[in-house]
C-alpha cells in the first residue's frame, strides 16, 4: 500500500496541472470550439506580440521574479550568519510564523497604505517634519519599475525562506562547523558563511525555486502594488481572460503560455547564476580571509531582517487602525473618531465564508498530511533515497496559476465535475501538498532511525511504532507543517473562485470581492480576518506540543 | 448579429431543455407556471460584490424572495463581472449546456453585447415579467436599450446610473462644469484630478463623456464604429488628453485602477475633484466616513452620460424560473424603492414613478436630503451611451497611446 503513495501523490498534482495546460494549448493556436474557432492559426501569438507594452510586461515579470527572491535570500542568509543564538535571533524567530501567516494580499494592502504619499508614514511625520498639508504628488505605489511590488514580495518571502532554513539547519550541526572554523581564527559570521552556507544552500534550493516561480507570476500583490503602464504579464493575462471581447480569450491562452515561458526563463537564469557563482564562491571560501568586514556582516544581517519585520508589523497596524477608523483627514496621525461599525457589518455576513474556509482548509490539510506522511514513511521504511520524480511535486508551484487554472475549469466541466466544495478542496490540494511536503520532509528524514529500531526490538509492530514513537517525536514539525498547509489553503484566491464558480465563498474570496470596492476600512477588516485564521493555526502548532510535553514531564521531546 | 442563428440557438436550447427535465426552460408567458416551478429553486446570482451597501440590499432581496415565493437566492460576489461571463463561456466550451453555475448575472454594455453575440443568454423573457410594464418602455426607451443595442427581452432593467462629479469644497470652490473648463481647472490645480485607467468601466465612460463633448460628430457615436472614420472623429479627444495628462494626479504617469479607487484618493486628500457613475456615491461615502463633510456633488452643464444596468439569465442556467421570479421581484415598486433609499443603497429606480398608484409612489419619497447629495432636478439631462463598439475601439486606441510610458 505505502509503495503506491509517491505515485498517488504525484498523480494528484500532475494530472490537473497537465490537463489544465493541455486545455490552453489549443486556444493559443486559434482552436476554441466554444467560440466557434476551429482552424489552426498563429493569430493569437501575433496579437500577443503586437500588444502595446508586451515586451515590457514580460521583462517586468522576469525581473521581479529574480530580484525579489535575491533580496529575500540575502536578508535571510545575512541574518542567519550574523545572529546565531543572540537574543534578537530568538525574538525574531518567534515573529517568523505570524508573519508567514499573513496572506499576500493583506500584506500588499498594508504596505500600500504604509508607504503611499498619503499613507501612515507620511501622516505620522506631517505636517510637523514635512510641512505637508496635502499629500505630495509622488509616484511610490505602482511605480513603473516594480520597486513597491518587489518590496511587498520580500516581506512575504523572508519569513518563508527563514522558516525553511531553520527547519533544515539542525541536521547540519552548524555549531560544530562554526566552532571548528572559529578555532582556525574565523569571526563567527564569516565562519557561518564559509562553513554552514555551502551546506545549507542545496537544502533550501527547492523553496527558493518556488519563490522565484511565485514572484514572476504573482497576481494579487501585483494588482495592488505593481506597475500599471504596462502591468506585469500575469496581471495582463488575467485581464484578457476576463475581457468582454471574447476574441481576447485566444490571446489570453497564448499569454498564459508566454507566462509559463517567462517563469521557466527566470528559473533557468537563476540556475545559470548558481553555476556562475560556484567558481567564484569556491575561491572566496578558500581565500583564507578570516575577519574581513566583520562589523558590516553583523550589522547588515540585523538591519535587513529587523526592517522587513517592522515594516510588515507596521503595515498590519495601519490596517488595524483603518478597520476602526471614522473619517481620517490627511495629515492627522490618527483618525478623528473610532467606530466598530465596519467590524459589525463584516460579522453579519461572516458565517458561511468562515465555515467554508475552515472546512476546506482542514480537509485539504488533513488529506495532504496523509498523502505526504505515507510518501515519507514509505521512503524511510524502505530506506530509499528521495525519488527524483518527486520534483514533480513542485509542479503546481512552478507553473503559474494563471497558466493552468483556467484550463482546469474547462477540463473539470468536460468531465461533468460541477463547481462544489469538494472540487475546491481538490484544487487547494495542488498547493497545500507541495508546501506541506517542503515543510515536513527534512524533519521526517532526519529523525534518528534508532528510535524506530528500539521500538521494533521491543516487539512493536510497524504501525504501533509509527503511532507511539514517530508521531509523538515528530509532533512539533507535523503541526507546523499543518499550520503552513492551512495558511496556504486559506490564502488561495484563484483556485477557490474558479473551481467553486464563486459559489463557495471563503474569507479570501469575500476579501478580494470587497477590495474591488476600494473601501479601505472594509479591506482592513477583511485582511485582518484573513490573517487571523492562519495565525490561530500557527499558535496552536506551537502550543499543543508544549501542553503535551508539560503533561508528560519530565520526558522531553526531541527537537 | 445574425437573427436566424439566435433563433436556431434558442430553439435548440428549448428542445434540449424539453429532453432534460432537470433543466426545463419554463415558458415565460405562463407566469403562474413560472412561479410554480421557481418554488424551492436556489438561484445563484452573480453580482459585483465590492460595495457592502449593494451586498446588504441583495441580502434583503434574498430574505424577501425566500419569504414571498420560496426561492433561495445566493449572492455570488464577483470582483469583476467578466469572470462570470468567462465562466459561462468555459461551460459552453466544455459542453455543459444545461447545468450552468450562473443563474442570474448583473450586467450591461459590452458584457451584454458579447454574451448576446455568442448566444450565451436565455430569452426573450423580460417583457413577460408582470412588473416590467411599470417601466413603461414605450416612453422610457432606455430600459430596453443597452448601449444602443435593443435588449430584445434578453435582460431585464434593474437600476440607473449617471456620471456625477463631486469635489471637496474645502480645497476648491469653483469646480469645472465642462470638459474645456476641466482642462483649465487642472492646469490651475495640478495633480488634483485623474480618471481610472482604461479599460476600467468608469475610466472608459470618462473617455466617452469627453468625446461626446469635444466631437462635432455625435451621430457617428451611435452607429457601429466601423461605419465612421475613427481617427477623424476621435482626434479632438486625443488632443485634449495630451494637453490634460501632464496636469493630472502623478502627472499622468500612473492612473488609479478603478472608480472606487478615485474615492479612496479623495478620501486621502490626494484629489480635490472626482466623479462616479452613482449619483448618490458622494453622499453615501460621507455617511460611511470615507469622505469629508465638505464634499459636494454636481453634473456638467451639457449633461452627462447615463445608462441602465440590467440582470440577464445565462442560456445554461438550471434555475431559469427562479431567476425570472427574482428579476420580477427586483422590478416591484417595493424592491425598487428600497434600492433607491439612501439608507439601503441609493441606486436610482427604473420604474416610471409618476405613473405608479399613490401607495407605491409614496414609497419613493425620501426623507432628509444630504448636503453632499445632488439636487433632485440635476439629472434631467442624460446623454445616452454610444454603440458598444466605440468603447472597445476607444480602449484599444487609449492603450496604444498611453498604455505604456
Amino acid at each position: 500500500m505505502l509503495r503506491l503513495a509517491p505515485w498517488l501523490l504525484i498523480a494528484v498534482l500532475v494530472v490537473p496541472v497537465g490537463a489544465g495546460l493541455a486545455t490552453l494549448v489549443m486556444p493559443a493556436f486559434g482552436v476554441h470550439p466554444g467560440l466557434g474557432a476551429t482552424t489552426f492559426t498563429l493569430a493569437p501569438w501575433q496579437a500577443l506580440l503586437a500588444w502595446p507594452g508586451i515586451a515590457q510586461s514580460a521583462l517586468l515579470s522576469l525581473s521581479t521574479g529574480l530580484i525579489a527572491p535575491l533580496i529575500a535570500l540575502t536578508v535571510v542568509i545575512l541574518f542567519l550568519a550574523a545572529n546565531q543564538g543572540t537574543r534578537l535571533d530568538r525574538a525574531l524567530h518567534r515573529l517568523v510564523s505570524p508573519l508567514l501567516a499573513i496572506p499576500h494580499a493583506a500584506v500588499a494592502f498594508g504596505l500600500a497604505f504604509l508607504i503611499a504619499p498619503s499613507g501612515l508614514l507620511a501622516r505620522i511625520i506631517s505636517p510637523g517634519v514635512t510641512g505637508w498639508e496635502r499629500p505630495p504628488d509622488w509616484l511610490i505605489v505602482n511605480d513603473p519599475w516594480g520597486v513597491a511590488l518587489i518590496a511587498g514580495l520580500v516581506l512575504k518571502e523572508v519569513p518563508f525562506l527563514l522558516l525553511m532554513s531553520l527547519a533544515v539547519l539542525p541536521q547540519l550541526s552548524p555549531e560544530r562547523r562554526i566552532e571548528l572554523a572559529r578555532s582556525l581564527g574565523y569571526t563567527p559570521s564569516l565562519a557561518w558563511l564559509k562553513t554552514v552556507l555551502p551546506a545549507l544552500y542545496p537544502l533550501i534550493r527547492l523553496p527558493i525555486y518556488a519563490v522565484i516561480a511565485y514572484s514572476s507570476s504573482v497576481v494579487d500583490m501585483a494588482l495592488i502594488l505593481g506597475p500599471t503602464r504596462p502591468p506585469t504579464l500575469s496581471v495582463a493575462v488575467l485581464s484578457w481572460f476576463n475581457d468582454p471581447d471574447f476574441s481576447r480569450r485566444l490571446m489570453a491562452s497564448a499569454g498564459a503560455l508566454l507566462q509559463l515561458g517567462v517563469t521557466l526563463s527566470a528559473l533557468i537564469l537563476w540556475w545559470l547564476g548558481e553555476q556562475l557563482v560556484k567558481p567564484f564562491g569556491k575561491r572566496w571560501l578558500l581565500n583564507g580571509q578570516r575577519t574581513q568586514g566583520r562589523r558590516v556582516w553583523a550589522a547588515a544581517g540585523r538591519v535587513g531582517l529587523t526592517l522587513t519585520t517592522v515594516t510588515a508589523l507596521l503595515a498590519m497596524v495601519g490596517l488595524g487602525l483603518f478597520s476602526l477608523a471614522g473619517y481620517w483627514h490627511f495629515p492627522d496621525a490618527l483618525p478623528a473618531s473610532f467606530t466598530l461599525e465596519h467590524w459589525q457589518r463584516a460579522f453579519s455576513s461572516l458565517t458561511l465564508p468562515l465555515t467554508n474556509t475552515l472546512v476546506i482548509g482542514v480537509a485539504a490539510t488533513l488529506i495532504a498530511l496523509v498523502l505526504v506522511v505515507a510518501c515519507l514513511e514509505n521512503e524511510v521504511q524502505r530506506q530509499l533515497h528521495p525519488k527524483h520524480a518527486l520534483w514533480l511535486l513542485y509542479l503546481p508551484l512552478l507553473v503559474p496559476q494563471v497558466a493552468f487554472l483556467f484550463g482546469v475549469v474547462v477540463a473539470a466541466e468536460s468531465l461533468g465535475l460541477r463547481p462544489q466544495r469538494s472540487l475546491v478542496i481538490a484544487a487547494h490540494l495542488l498547493f497545500v501538498v507541495p508546501y506541506l511536503y517542503l515543510s515536513l520532509a527534512e524533519a521526517y528524514r532526519r529523525l534518528d532511525p534508532h528510535w524506530m529500531q528500539v521500538a521494533h526490538s521491543l516487539g512493536a509492530s510497524k504501525w504501533r511504532a509509527f503511532w507511539r514513537v514517530r508521531v509523538p517525536l515528530l509532533l512539533a514539525p507535523l503541526l507546523t507543517a499543518c499550520a503552513v498547509g492551512l495558511s496556504v489553503s486559506i490564502s488561495q484566491y484563484l483556485p477557490t473562485l474558479l473551481l467553486g464558480a464563486g459559489r463557495v465563498p471563503t474569507v479570501t474570496t469575500e476579501a478580494v470581492a470587497l477590495a474591488s470596492g476600494g473601501n479601505r476600512r472594509l479591506i482592513g477588516v477583511w485582511a485582518l480576518l484573513q490573517a487571523l485564521l492562519p495565525f490561530i493555526g500557527f499558535a496552536l502548532a506551537l502550543l499543543i506540543p508544549r501542553l503535551l510535553r508539560a503533561k508528560r514531564n519530565p520526558r522531553r521531546g526531541v527537537s | 448579429m445574425k437573427p436566424y442563428l439566435t433563433l436556431a440557438a434558442t430553439m435548440a436550447t428549448t428542445l434540449l431543455a424539453l429532453a432534460l427535465p432537470a433543466a426545463a426552460s419554463p415558458e415565460p408567458s405562463d407566469w403562474q407556471a413560472v412561479l410554480d416551478e421557481a418554488e424551492g429553486q436556489t438561484v445563484y446570482w452573480n453580482a459585483w460584490g465590492g460595495d457592502t451597501r449593494t451586498n446588504r440590499y441583495i441580502a434583503w432581496v434574498a430574505d424577501e424572495m425566500q419569504r414571498r415565493v420560496g426561492v433561495e437566492v445566493r449572492h455570488v460576489k464577483l470582483d469583476d463581472t467578466g469572470s462570470a461571463v468567462s465562466r459561462v463561456l468555459a461551460e459552453k466550451q466544455a459542453g455543459n449546456d444545461n447545468e450552468g453555475s450562473v443563474d442570474l448575472i448583473w450586467i450591461n454594455g459590452e458584457n451584454f453585447a458579447a454574451m448576446r453575440e455568442r448566444d450565451l443568454l436565455f430569452g426573450p423573457f423580460a417583457e413577460s415579467l408582470p412588473n416590467f410594464a411599470l417601466t413603461y418602455p414605450d416612453d422610457n426607451p432606455e430600459v430596453v436599450t443597452d448601449f444602443t443595442l435593443p435588449t430584445d427581452g434578453y435582460e431585464s432593467p434593474w437600476g440607473k446610473a449617471q456620471i456625477t462629479f463631486y469635489y471637496d469644497s474645502a480645497y476648491t470652490q469653483n469646480p469645472p462644469r465642462s470638459m474645456d473648463a476641466l482642462l483649465d481647472w487642472a492646469e490651475e490645480n495640478p495633480g488634483e484630478f485623474t480618471y481610472p485607467r482604461i479599460p476600467d468601466f468608469t475610466g472608459s465612460t470618462f473617455l466617452k463623456q469627453a468625446l461626446i463633448e469635444l466631437s462635432e460628430e455625435d451621430d457617428a457615436l451611435y452607429q457601429p464604429v466601423s461605419e465612421s472614420d475613427f481617427d477623424a472623429v476621435t482626434k479632438p479627444l486625443w488632443t485634449y488628453l495630451d494637453a490634460l495628462h501632464p496636469h493630472l494626479w502623478r502627472s499622468g504617469r500612473s492612473f488609479p485602477d478603478s472608480g472606487p479607487a478615485l474615492r479612496t484618493l479623495m478620501s486621502d486628500g490626494e484629489l480635490s475633484l472626482a466623479f462616479s457613475f452613482y449619483p448618490s456615491e458622494a453622499a453615501v461615502a460621507v455617511r460611511e466616513y470615507q469622505l469629508p463633510e465638505s464634499v459636494r456633488s454636481y453634473v456638467l452643464e451639457g449633461g452627462t452620460l447615463g445608462n441602465v444596468h440590467f440582470v440577464a439569465i445565462p442560456y445554461n442556467s438550471p434555475h431559469k424560473a427562479g431567476a425570472m421570479a427574482l428579476a420580477n421581484f427586483l422590478l416591484s415598486p417595493e424592491a425598487q424603492a428600497q434600492k433607491q433609499s439612501l439608507d439601503m443603497w441609493g441606486d436610482r429606480t427604473v420604474l416610471d414613478v409618476n405613473r405608479l398608484d399613490e401607495e407605491d409612489k409614496a414609497r419613493f419619497e425620501q426623507g432628509d436630503t444630504h448636503p453632499a447629495e445632488l439636487p433632485a432636478d440635476a439629472l434631467s439631462q442624460t446623454l445616452p451611451e454610444p454603440h458598444p463598439s466605440w468603447m472597445t475601439a476607444l480602449q484599444d486606441a487609449w492603450r496604444e497611446r498611453y498604455g505604456t510610458r
